[in-house]
């Protein structure tokens, strides 16, 4: 570590945070782009990509709010193989959850790069994720993601963990077939 | 009976003829209707006894648009409660499970025993005068009925039992509770219960899980190229694996009268085991054992090989059983929407491994996100707002599918047809019908025998 202090250690930690945002960005454009092969080239191999069920819980029974990937249904609890499927499907044109495609708009705030080592990062972060379909179908998906990123030699980061906290206990979307 | 919607309803249901009116998925006096006459008086799911297995355990369910608790008491015996004090009506568990001593009303401070029974009221000397009777003023308790573990409830004391309520659909039901193995009663809710909702009537979905065949291969088309099927991507991804290759018979059957309809197969028991989980070797070898046991367990017992792909018990429970087994209740929120809770079920003494490979399964495959059932949700959804227009309410959706063609065959329980044919969905609205118009349960089927319909579907 550089010092800690200095001026050039707050600026080589203000340029990562950048390329951090950056990337985040960058990969929410692909999504809402509808680049889905390229979103894919983003994740890493062994990915697991995690969105819990909320539930209501009594005050100081936190650690049960959040249904568990170890022994829990949740909405998603999959790694690459499962998320590149539903790329394929989408990309059958014949999957009518997404036929015609949902007009998504991801916005990505409040990024947090928490723990930064050699070879990957800790980032927290918000979204607001809008869809809109046929007419006037329209849903918000709203809540906070914790990343792991690790440095890639081709794509220079790629995602190797995401939880997805969606701010829900009843879904209120009827499906989900969009990425996060 | 309470009688919203003033015409005929005979004329909307005619399943003789195959022709059901959309009024009965979008008009809000018949949905009204059926929250009196279908969802206060039938047996509803409510959860499984497993999610609460000690004293002060509660798990927060729902009977049709109302918020129930399931509880077991000090005692250890349960009960199911409709979740409002009877003071003012708040809630008085706001929790999705927990477990607790007392049920404290949080608005006035009304608060009741485990048992239902009201014991505290503030100021009951000072403001009551010590004369309010509280033995009257507890929380309102449904019939239960326990059924291999998982557990019912009824507001009607005048229905008949479950057991009757059931009827000879018990043998295509009693599989979904059962262990891998074949023993009965041996599985557990795996934690995490899915709720969402979508935008069409309840009807929608409970037919169907309970009768469409012919959906899957135009609905679903999508679906095998993401190979979402415990094999991976051997079996051209086929989103379930393998299919039995032993001689087995496969029906849609009905029980006439009750409602309750299932897509089986039956075969006598004595098939080897078909390769499922060949990319998980640990999977596999549970597997083919536990199917070994369960065909010893079935010769012993002198019962069929009953695999049960896609069912919906009357009125609003949907199931598949067999190796991955999972229940789906529809609950109407209103009369073009639906909220969905999803369970899903694995042996209890599977090893952790196994439930692991089936929660994940599960995630793939069913509910909102799961790649296949989501599509479901996109139809349901845009037949429901295609079929409310004025000049839509007066085309009746076609229900011909096999109609006069079901039959019968010695020692098959039900009315049988073939897997394309929608007899069951006709069943199923002979059965709601009847009780939309039914006085009272001696006009009905099972108490009135001669209730039980001939009418061939």
């Amino acid at each position: 570590m550089a010092d800690v202090g200095g001026r050039d250690a707050a600026l080589e930690r203000l340029l990562l945070e950048r390329e951090i945002e950056n990337f985040l960005y960058q990969e929410a454009e692909l999504l809402d782009e509808r680049r889905y092969d390229e979103w894919l080239d983003l994740i890493a191999e062994d990915i697991q990509y995690h969105m819990p069920i909320r539930r209501n819980v009594k005050f100081g029974q936190q650690a049960r709010e959040n249904t568990s990937d170890e022994s829990e249904v949740s909405w998603f609890d999959e790694g690459k193989a499962t998320l590149a499927g539903r790329v394929r499907q989408i990309n059958t044109g014949l999957h009518w959850a997404e036929e015609p495609v949902s007009r998504v708009c991801h916005l990505v705030s409040n990024v947090q790069v928490l723990d930064v080592q050699t070879d990957q990062v800790q980032v927290k972060s918000r979204f607001l994720v809008y869809r809109n379909r046929m007419q006037d179908e329209t849903d918000f998906f709203v809540g906070k993601r914790e990343d792991v990123l690790r440095r890639d030699p081709v794509t220079a980061w790629k995602v190797a963990k995401r939880t997805i906290i969606l701010d829900q206990n009843v879904l209120l979307a009827k499906n989900v077939t969009i990425f996060f | 009976m309470v009688r919203m919607y003033e015409s005929s309803l005979r004329g909307l249901v005619d399943f003789e003829h195959g022709e059901i009116s959309r009024e009965v998925f979008v008009n809000e006096e018949i949905y009204q209707q059926e929250l009196e006459q279908i969802f206060a008086r039938s047996w509803l799911f409510i959860g499984h006894e497993g999610q609460v297995p000690n004293p002060g355990d509660y798990f927060q369910s729902r009977m049709g648009e109302e918020a129930v608790l399931l509880v077991r008491d000090r005692n250890g015996a349960l009960h199911v409660f409709l979740n409002t004090c009877r003071h003012r009506g708040m809630k008085v568990c706001r929790y999705d499970e927990g477990n607790t001593l007392l049920f404290t009303c949080p608005f006035h401070g009304w608060s009741y025993d485990t048992d239902g029974q009201l014991v505290g009221v503030p100021e009951y000397d000072a403001a009551y005068h010590g004369e309010l009777d509280k033995s009257r003023w507890g929380l309102p308790e449904a019939r239960i009925a326990n059924y291999h573990g998982s557990i019912w409830a009824n507001w009607d004391p005048q229905a008949p039992s479950f057991t009757e309520w059931l009827g000879d659909y018990d043998e295509y039901f009693r599989t979904l509770w059962e262990g891998d193995d074949g023993r009965d009663g041996g599985v557990e809710v795996i934690g995490g219960v899915q709720k969402w909702r979508m935008p069409s009537n309840w009807k929608f979905a409970a037919s169907s899980f309970g009768g469409d065949g012919a959906h899957g291969s135009i609905t679903h088309r999508s679906i095998n190229v993401a190979a979402i099927g415990p094999q991976g991507d051997l079996e051209g991804g086929d989103r379930h694996g393998a299919r039995p290759q032993w001689p087995r018979q496969g029906f849609e059957i009905l029980i006439p009268g009750l409602g309750h309809g299932c897509h089986a197969n039956l075969a006598e028991p004595g098939a080897p085991y078909r390769e499922t989980w060949q990319t998980t070797p640990e999977i596999e070898d549970y597997f083919r054992d536990a199917h070994e046991k369960r065909m010893a367990s079935l010769r012993e017992r002198g019962l069929k090989d009953i695999s049960v792909g896609s069912a919906s018990a009357w009125p609003n429970v949907s199931y598949a059983a067999g190796s991955r087994k999972t229940l789906v209740v529809w609950h109407p929120h209103s009369v073009q929407m639906t909220e969905s809770w999803r369970f899903y079920l694995v042996d209890k003494n599977a090893p952790q491994a196994v439930k692991d490979a089936l929660r994940r399964y599960h995630m793939r495959y069913s509910g909102p996100a799961g790649l296949t059932e989501s599509d479901d949700m996109e139809n349901w959804n845009y037949a429901s707002a295609a079929s409310r227009g004025t000049i839509a309410r007066r085309y009746p959706y076609n229900y011909q599918m096999g109609l006069g063609h079901a039959f019968t065959q010695e020692g098959v329980t039900g009315e049988l047809g073939p897997r394309r044919c929608e007899q069951n969905q006709r069943g199923r609205f002979a059965r709601w019908l009847d009780l939309m118009e039914a006085e009272s349960w001696d006009d009905l089927y099972p108490k009135n025998q001669s209730a039980i319909p001939t009418r061939g579907f």
